[in-house]
């Protein structure tokens, strides 16, 4: 264990990991803010108007960002949740419930911009087709993490159950990220893919992969923040925290 | 096994079945999750009979009439047609050559009566100039095979 080059074990433990994140979240924040500047800037000065849906289609540029982030943010959680399960380290809980308020609020703008794009295109707030739905039922797969991690007193065996849930409800990711390749679907199939070329006119994908790079750096940001707020609250007892120079005032 | 790869097997395993669990419930309830049906389906029986269901593909080419409030056009997968007939505003995105989703009931004389019409637009985002040139290209081939 002690011939390798960084011992990751070292910030496993939330004594090491607390000043560490206190030392990189201003920095994702200071290149969120950057981005998210120079996406905004993109999506509305700079990106064309679409041959179809005229000004209305800008909504994409929130839209498809979301949706990434409150999927990809399910999927760290559940690689969190294995991990706290695997090697029993304490600090993978507190990672997945920091997390888990930001993949909410990513879910919940994905269906509420959908909403707002659907009814001017489709015509309708909301169906319920296979995306629509999945997307649904992953937001509310956040609140019920949320709500039993809550719900339970010790922070060990709320870490434990809501690890449970991470792991069984990732089986949803793959499933909205397919839905409408393997059903009929009233909503669009990916707007980019690897396995062919982007069907979007290049300033508009631009725009898009800024915005979403921005939605990552805030979310890595805002997680680092909320993650020393449940360490402090966690070993309030512990001596390391009251020996913090933040303690001494 | 040491206890920690013992968990992780375990969760490893766990994740497996239920991968499994949830492919086979979602092909058993494969007809259900479909958000409409295609003229093709429609004409091969798929479709639930007595009973509304949501029809989607093309409008044709041509095919759009209006006749006060009433809009008749008709919903193609290129192999099979079905007329439609739809009574209310018809959304934004609703053209001819478009995608479009339909929610009625299919009559005994092969016609669907619709109560709400969806537009379905495509993953693609252009400029008007690009989608030009797409056209024109198109026209450029198809005056060249004739």
């Amino acid at each position: 264990m002690s011939q390798r080059l960084i011992n990751w074990f070292k910030f496993a433990s939330p004594a090491s990991f607390y000043p560490l994140a206190g030392k990189m979240w201003p920095w994702f924040a200071a290149l969120g803010t950057a981005l998210a500047a120079a996406g905004l800037w993109i999506s509305f000065f700079v990106a064309p108007t679409d041959f179809q849906q005229g000004e209305g289609y800008r909504i994409i540029f929130i839209h498809v960002p979301a949706s990434w982030m409150s999927m990809f943010i399910y999927c760290v959680m559940a690689f969190w949740a294995a991990i706290g399960i695997t090697f029993n380290t304490r600090l993978s809980g507190m990672m997945s419930s920091a997390l888990a308020p930001t993949g909410a609020l990513f879910a919940f703008l994905s269906l509420w911009t959908g909403a707002l794009w659907g009814k001017p295109m489709w015509g309708a707030w909301w169906v319920w087709d296979a995306r629509l739905t999945s997307e649904l039922i992953l937001f509310f797969l956040y609140i019920g993490y949320i709500a039993l991690t809550a719900a339970i007193d010790d922070p060990r065996r709320a870490d434990k159950a809501g690890a449970i849930v991470a792991l069984v409800g990732v089986v949803n990711v793959p499933i909205i990220y397919f839905s409408v390749k393997w059903w009929n679907t009233l909503h669009q199939g990916a707007s980019v893919s690897m396995t062919k070329a982007p069907t979007m006119a290049t300033t508009m994908l631009w725009g898009m992969l800024i915005m979403a790079l921005a939605f990552w750096m805030y979310s890595i940001a805002i997680a680092l923040y909320r993650v020393r707020a449940i360490i402090l609250e966690r070993e309030r007892h512990a001596t390391w925290v009251a020996e913090l120079p933040e303690m001494q005032r | 096994m040491k206890p920690r790869q013992k968990r992780l097997a375990i969760i490893v395993g766990g994740l497996a079945a239920l991968g499994i669990a949830a492919t086979l419930i979602l092909n058993a309830f494969q007809s259900n999750l479909v958000f409409f049906f295609t003229p093709t389906q429609v004409a091969n029986g798929e479709a639930p009979k007595e009973r509304a269901f949501r029809i989607g593909g093309l409008v044709k080419e041509g095919s759009l009439q209006r006749s006060d409030i009433v809009a008749r056009f008709v919903v193609t997968d290129t192999a099979k047609e079905i007329p439609v007939s739809y009574q209310g505003i018809l959304p934004d995105l609703f053209s001819e050559g478009k995608g479009v989703v339909a929610q009625g009931v299919l009559g005994a004389d092969g016609k669907f009566t619709a109560t709400e019409v969806l537009a379905k637009h495509d993953e693609n985002y252009m400029p008007p100039e690009a989608q030009a040139a797409v056209d024109k290209a198109h026209e450029a081939t198809r005056t060249l095979k004739q």
